[in-house]
């Protein structure tokens, strides 16, 4: 099936990158002042926890860390055919009028996203959401705007980007297929 | 995962199917925790609930569920129904599937029901009691509460006291936890215990002092006390004797032994109301979990 495969993220960008992001945030928001982090199963969850510990690094300050499974808010569940994998949301902690990063691995149609700010809207309402995420590559269905990008990739739809993480994969990196 | 159009049994429901309504059933207790307890799953999805039998408590769950995953909900009940004018019941189905349902809930006080019409419609078919036949959902909850509790099934002793014969729960209870490597026996005077109880794997106790020494869980059926003037039970007082879940008895139990009961509890004839601040969470949790294992079944069958 795959034409090729190429290396475009390694271990050492990557966490070049969520340091550059955490910073990012921080300038951002002027601080850790009403912060808190919501990964996007899976990968999303790795990359918030991994700022999270960026972040306390840097301010010492450790953020509240909340995780959303999108599952229950797709609109396609009639259409993508076998049940898909439902993993759990646990937001702990109260988001009214807290700045929330929300955070994902890849940024495609938007779809996703879409289904998370849903979600999130669900638990209270936050002053502000930003969207963060490891790499960005295009072709957006809906109009949503990540506000942190790790990395700006030019694909095209026959090409697949895939992340990997150690916490889950055992090694960080990212990959662009070639498809056929 | 094999995927399946209706819910009527557990016997007939593959082991996997029923492992994937647990997993998805703890994300809805999550749900149920929220201030919203809202998702968008079923939006635009219809659910019908069709009872021709009187039932509160699980046609309540039944539209609680459905509703909390956004589906429309339509409640249809013999008491208000053309049933009552002479309408056949698959007339009354092509009625409601011609208002376009993709869920039926269906409770009926014939045995056979939900698979009769399941053959007729459109729609998937859940089976919300039928007769003294199943009662797959009341299973599964118990089943997943256990699950919760113990952290598995397999190999704990499971205890079914009372009216074995006319229990839809008791019957589902054995398909499900059979099923699933526990070993279910069952307890009640002789003659509500089903001649036929040498077709399932289950030991059988008359006396429930004997029986309850070594158990890891305890479900305790409710007394149908409509049914108490056919003559099963001699009286009352002497079931409570000889049956009831006492103060004595208690304390004579593993120290976490679960003691469970598909409600709603006739307090000191099923359970001494001397207990009661002791199990009753627990059967308030079953009622919570039963929210849960609805809402999973509803979703993972209008998927199908």
């Amino acid at each position: 099936m795959h034409l090729s495969k190429i290396k475009i993220l390694n271990e050492e960008e990557i966490r070049r990158i969520i340091l550059r992001i955490s910073h990012q945030i921080l300038e951002k928001n002027k601080g850790v002042k009403d912060l808190c982090l919501v990964g996007i199963q899976l990968r999303g969850v790795y990359l918030a926890q991994r700022i999270k510990e960026s972040i306390y690094s840097i301010e010492k300050v450790y953020l509240p860390l909340g995780v959303l499974d999108i599952t229950f808010y797709r609109d396609d569940l009639a259409r993508i055919g076998p049940n898909p994998l439902v993993r759990s949301t646990d937001i702990c902690f109260d988001i009214n009028d807290k700045k929330v990063v929300l955070i994902d691995d890849v940024l495609f149609t938007g779809r996703t996203v879409r289904c998370a700010l849903d979600e999130i809207m669900d638990f209270g309402r936050p002053k502000k959401i930003y969207l963060a995420v490891l790499i960005d590559r295009g072709h957006r269905e809906l109009p949503i705007k990540p506000d942190f990008v790790g990395k700006n990739i030019p694909t095209s739809l026959k090409e697949h980007v895939e992340v990997k993480l150690k916490e889950s994969d055992g090694e960080d990196a990212v990959y662009l297929y070639k498809l056929k | 995962m094999k995927k399946i159009k209706h819910l009527l049994d557990l016997k007939n429901t593959p082991e996997e199917w029923i492992e994937e309504v647990f997993k998805v059933a703890t994300s809805f207790k999550e749900v149920l925790t929220r201030p919203l307890k809202k998702v968008p799953a079923l939006r635009g999805k219809t659910v019908v609930n069709l009872f021709f039998e009187p039932s509160t408590r699980t046609r309540i769950s039944f539209e609680m569920a459905a509703k909390f995953l956004s589906a429309d909900v339509i409640n249809f009940s013999t008491s208000v129904s053309s049933i009552q004018k002479g309408e056949s019941l698959l007339d009354t189905l092509r009625n409601i599937e011609s208002l376009s349902a993709d869920i039926v809930v269906v409770r009926d006080s014939s045995p056979g029901t939900p698979y009769i019409l399941s053959k007729y419609t459109q729609a998937s078919v859940v089976n919300a009691g039928d007769g003294t036949h199943s009662h797959p959902t009341q299973a599964l909850l118990d089943m997943f509460t256990v699950k919760q509790k113990k952290g598995r099934l397999e190999g704990l002793k499971v205890l079914i006291v009372g009216d074995i014969l006319h229990s839809r729960v008791a019957r589902s209870n054995i398909e499900g936890f059979t099923k699933f490597g526990a070993q279910v026996s069952v307890c009640g005077p002789a003659n509500l215990i089903p001649f036929y109880i040498s077709d399932w794997k289950v030991k059988v106790y008359y006396d429930f002092d004997q029986a309850l020494e070594d158990k890891d869980v305890i479900i305790m059926l409710r007394i149908q006390r409509e049914r108490q003037n056919t003559g099963y039970i001699p009286s009352l007082r002497e079931y409570r004797y000889l049956y009831s879940l006492n103060k004595e008895r208690f304390h004579r139990l593993k120290k976490d032994t679960l003691i469970m009961h598909p409600g709603p509890v006739n307090w000191d004839i099923e359970i001494s109301s001397k207990i009661k601040p002791y199990v009753h969470p627990l059967i308030l949790e079953q009622v919570n979990n039963g929210l849960a294992i609805r809402m999973a079944v509803l979703y993972l069958l209008s998927q199908g």
